[in-house]
């Protein structure tokens, strides 16, 4: 039997939630990171099976377009955390609390 | 619309009413308002530059004073160029409250009652300024003194000169700011602040009868002008007539040291000596002396009612006079001697305006204004002699040194006893005699009676024990050298000696000398005619002459009491001893003080101290509650910044799930449906 | 291509190459995911992560995304990955990761809301297309309207990247020059954040790891020039 789309949807929410839980669990701020590609990547699922549901080469664009940002992002991102680290010597999470009450 | 003040409806019929007029343009009248402007500005230029005049403040003070009396002296003597019934006078000088239905003017009433009061207040103010010149030379408040002698005068003379309940009411008020002023004169000393704070709360207390009186008078006329008000008078319900008699006479009782208002007095004489006698001797505490005068339609309307008001008030005070008579027997300080005098003396005042004798009184009031204004200053000569001191024990033998001083006093002093044919006796004579002849008022003239003999004593003491026998200052006082003081304050002890011995001839001429024994005839009571009610006295209890004699011999028992007492050796100690709890309970004033305090004033500052609370903890606890609360809730609330990025992401992932959820639980039922 | 086109036909067994390895690429992906945030080492998660995007691209190359399934593999594990791993490597591999959580209840709320969210997406989103005209390669899927898929046969007719190529360079060429010059920007970005400042003194501001931030004051036992005199003992 055929793959309905319906299938890889579901597979992307999965994906979605377990990088969203990774998020909220993980505290080493680069698996954080790297969790939150996850979820972008999800997303990205979700608009190829959309893009060939609606025969539109549409969505593909986006998710390139969504690729190039990602990659933007963890560059900038990561040179932050380093920057971070540098400053508080750890890659915990937790320890960046300077707006704690 | 203006009617004649002088209605007075008397039991033989009433007068023949007349308008009341303006003064003529240009005459002495015309410029009654200057009487207490004068004085005002100069107070008003000697509280602001006072500094810098520096010692010329007190020939500006003497200055405004003159002109006072002096403008004094000419609306009386235009006033006598007119006809009787012509003597009312109104002065307008303009509107000052003007509301709907209640308009009161700036207006001041010139009549026969407001022109006697005025002259003894412009010229014995007149003298006691002069006198001050000596007396407070060096202090280092000097114009600020003389400011307020000023200060004092223009307020008593709006009150005098006030056409209205509410212009008498503020004369009423300022001259008693003026008091507080000046008694606490000598503030830096923490005893004369309080006698200050005293003398105002205690007056202040009278004041709240006053003004409900006020009230109740407008409620009933719709004015409180007197032109308007006491024509009227004859037409008030007997229980508004008793109301507003009462309540005006909680107010004198507050102003004139009456029963139950009279402890402000005796230690109002913490102020300066010539304070006391001008406030607390001539003027001051006989505003409501004249206020009763001044009402008295309405005490003659009370009188036809239930009950008779009048009556009540002459009560209270002759048994003012006689307590306080009692009291300064056993005093030591010889102003407070005087100072319970002066209450005593004004009790038979009010006996004689409360029986509707109202020139009998206004007769006393003057002549006591004379002798105990005498009195006062010859007790600051002494005291300014011997470095301030008012111990009477310490005192004696001063007739030699002080030869003015003594010569004065004695004629006060035979004035105050009642001795013929000086000031006192007439006067005093006069209030027994209407006792005497009011029925229901024979008790009065008992007690009058022996209060005069009581005076006679202690006034007695209080002169043998300061000039005669020996000169105890030499034992118990270091370092004082008595001498006579200088003119400026011997000056107007003569001129008042004068007027002691002389006053009593008010009444008798210049009519004839019938007037000796029919004081009705004489000048002051015509004079007074146009403004006061009639005395109507009905059968005597007593024979006139039997009761005269009585009340002489009373006088002479007092002096040969004292006498043998103070004259002649005495253990003074055993006689206290003998005297026992009467002998106390005379020297701590009956206790009334200490009364007060237990029963006003205790319970007054529990309610203070309960309120006090409430602020604190109610109020401020309401305010600083809020603040709190605000500030918990801040606190509670800021730990939802817990500075973790993973909580707030938490946080951000509750809101997308319920938007999510609700969003596609709403997709879902709208695609169901 | 065809290859994979073909795919979608059912086979013999009833069920389509497509079921197959949507089942076995899946459950890869899947677990490589969970593995992901649960293992401790963070070499072996990142290691886990490219496996996961290696099985996306595999998706994606059944779903008729040629183009993507190279780009993925070649940006995302090939470049994305390894800058991942450099930082790694570089921040610190050794650090142990504590279990203990100092926010209470995190951990059951992040998993009850994830739950939560699932069952929202599948339910709401994938719900509609579970159906069998959702699947493509099925004779007149197309047609069904919403549900129906389309296929994207039509549109890489020329080939996948001529395809995106077309629509990347005419209708979306603003925005794609833009993204020229977001990377650009963030190169730049990272090369400034990245430097190291000359100063030894205000660079470190070592809190101690173990130190709870609870309080509000300044940490004034480790300035930075303290910490960094430390730093010089311990080299002496």
């Amino acid at each position: 039997m055929a793959v309905p789309v319906g299938y890889y949807l579901v597979l992307a929410a999965a994906l979605f939630v377990v990088g969203l839980v990774g998020v909220l669990v993980r505290r080493n701020i680069i698996i954080m990171f790297m969790c939150i590609e996850l979820m972008l990547n999800s997303v990205n699922l979700t608009l190829v099976a959309f893009s060939r549901l609606q025969g539109n080469i549409e969505g593909q664009v986006l998710s390139f377009f969504v690729m190039v940002v990602a990659a933007a992002e963890v560059t900038v991102g990561l040179a932050l955390i380093v920057n971070l680290y540098r400053l508080r010597a750890s890659t915990d999470a937790d320890d960046v609390d300077r707006l704690r009450w | 619309m203006l009617a004649s003040s002088a209605v007075l409806a008397t039991e033989e019929g009433g007068r023949a009413l007349a308008e009341v007029m303006s003064p003529a343009a240009g005459s002495a009248a015309d410029f009654a308002w200057l009487i207490p402007v004068v004085p005002a500005v100069s107070a008003a230029l000697l509280l602001l530059f006072g500094k810098r005049i520096g010692r010329f403040s007190a020939a500006i003070a003497i200055t405004a004073i003159g002109t006072s009396a002096t403008i004094a002296t000419l609306v009386f003597v235009q006033l006598a160029s007119l006809e009787a019934e012509q003597r009312v006078l109104v002065r307008t000088l303009g509107t000052w409250i003007s509301t709907g239905r209640f308009t009161v003017d700036w207006e001041l009433l010139i009549d026969p009652l407001s022109s006697i009061m005025l002259l003894l207040v412009t010229w014995v103010g007149l003298l006691i300024h002069v006198y001050s010149l000596g007396y407070m030379h060096g202090d280092e408040r000097y114009s600020r003194f003389f400011a307020y002698l000023n200060l004092f005068a223009a307020s008593m003379l709006i009150l005098v000169l006030g056409s209205s309940f509410l212009t008498l009411f503020v004369g009423w008020e300022l001259v008693g700011l003026c008091s507080y002023l000046l008694i606490g004169f000598w503030f830096t000393d923490r005893a004369n602040a309080t006698a200050a704070k005293k003398a105002f709360v205690v007056n202040r207390i009278g004041d709240v009868g006053f003004m409900i009186a006020m009230f109740v008078v407008f409620a009933t006329f719709g004015s409180l002008s007197f032109a308007e008000v006491l024509p009227e008078a004859s037409t008030l319900a007997g229980g508004t007539a008793i109301a507003i008699g009462l309540l005006l006479f909680v107010g004198a009782t507050g102003k004139s040291a009456q029963i139950p208002l009279f402890v402000w007095l005796p230690d109002a004489m913490a102020g300066p000596t010539p304070v006391s006698a001008l406030i607390h001797a001539a003027t001051m505490v006989t505003a409501g002396v004249y206020l009763i005068a001044r009402a008295s339609p309405i005490y003659a309307a009370a009188a036809e009612s239930a009950f008779d008001v009048g009556l009540l008030v002459a009560w209270i005070g002759v048994l003012t006079a006689l307590v306080a008579a009692l009291i300064a027997c056993s005093q030591n300080d010889l102003k407070k001697i005087l100072a319970y005098s002066t209450v005593s003396q004004l009790g038979y005042m009010f006996v004689a305006v409360g029986l509707g004798a109202q020139a009998a009184g206004i007769f006393h009031l003057l002549t006591h204004g004379f002798f105990k204004a005498l009195l006062f200053l010859a007790a600051g000569s002494v005291m300014h002699a011997l470095a301030d001191e008012t111990d009477i024990w310490k005192m004696g033998g001063l007739r030699k040194v002080m030869p003015f001083t003594f010569w004065t006093s004695v004629v006060a002093w035979l004035a105050i006893a009642g001795i013929p044919p000086f000031a006192g006796y007439f006067s005093k004579e006069e209030i027994l005699t209407a006792a005497l002849d009011t029925p229901g008022a024979g008790g009065i003239w008992v007690v009058g009676a022996i209060v005069a003999g009581i005076t006679a004593f202690y006034m007695s003491r209080w002169l043998f024990l300061i000039f005669l026998g020996d000169r105890r200052y030499e034992r118990e006082l270091d370092d004082v050298h008595p001498h006579e003081s200088p003119l400026s304050m011997t000056l107007p002890l003569v001129v008042l000696a004068v007027l002691s011995v002389l006053g009593g001839l008010i009444n008798v001429l210049p009519r004839s000398f019938v007037a000796f024994w029919a004081p009705e005839e004489g000048f002051l009571h015509s004079w007074l005619e146009p403004s006061v009610t009639e005395f109507v006295g009905e059968t005597a209890l007593l024979p006139e002459l039997l009761a005269l004699g009585l009340v002489l011999l009373a006088g002479a028992l007092g002096i040969a009491l004292a006498f043998r007492l103070y004259l002649r050796r005495t253990d003074h100690a055993a006689l206290r001893g003998r005297l026992g709890w009467a002998y106390q309970a005379s020297l701590r004033k009956f206790y009334v003080d200490e009364l007060y305090e237990h029963t006003v004033e205790a319970p007054g500052r529990l309610l203070a101290d309960g309120f006090a609370t409430f602020d604190r903890r109610g109020v401020d606890g309401l305010v600083n509650g809020v603040a709190r609360l605000t500030a918990g809730l801040g606190r509670s609330g800021r730990r939802a910044q817990t500075g973790f990025v993973r909580s707030y992401a938490l946080a951000v992932l509750l809101g997308t799930v319920l938007v999510t959820v609700l969003f596609m639980g709403g997709l879902l039922l709208g695609g169901l449906g | 291509m065809a290859l994979l086109a073909q795919t979608g036909a059912e086979g013999a067994t009833g069920a389509s190459a497509e079921l197959w390895i949507f089942l076995v690429i899946g459950a890869l992906s899947l677990g490589s995911a969970l593995a992901m945030i649960l293992m401790k080492n963070t070499v072996h998660a990142a290691l886990m992560l490219v496996v996961n995007f290696f099985t996306i691209a595999v998706l994606y190359a059944v779903l008729q995304a040629q183009f993507l399934f190279v780009v993925q593999m070649i940006v995302y594990a090939g470049a994305i990955m390894v800058l991942f791993l450099f930082v790694l490597m570089l921040l610190g591999v050794y650090a142990e990761q504590q279990f203990t959580d100092r926010i209470p209840g995190q951990k059951t709320t992040a998993l009850l809301l994830g739950v939560l969210l699932l069952g929202a997406l599948a339910g709401g989103v994938a719900g509609p297309y579970m159906g069998r005209d959702s699947a493509c390669n099925v004779a007149g899927a197309s047609s069904v309207a919403f549900t129906g898929c389309r296929g994207l046969d039509e549109v890489n007719a020329d080939g996948n990247v001529r395809a995106v190529g077309l629509s990347l360079f005419t209708r979306y060429v603003w925005p794609f020059e833009v993204m020229s010059v977001l990377l650009v920007i963030a190169a730049l970005g990272a090369m400034v954040l990245g430097r190291r400042d000359e100063d030894l003194a205000d660079l470190v501001d070592r809190v101690p790891v173990s130190e709870p931030a609870a309080t509000d004051e300044e940490p004034s036992s480790a300035t930075p020039a303290a910490v960094a005199a430390g730093e010089q003992e311990e080299r002496d």
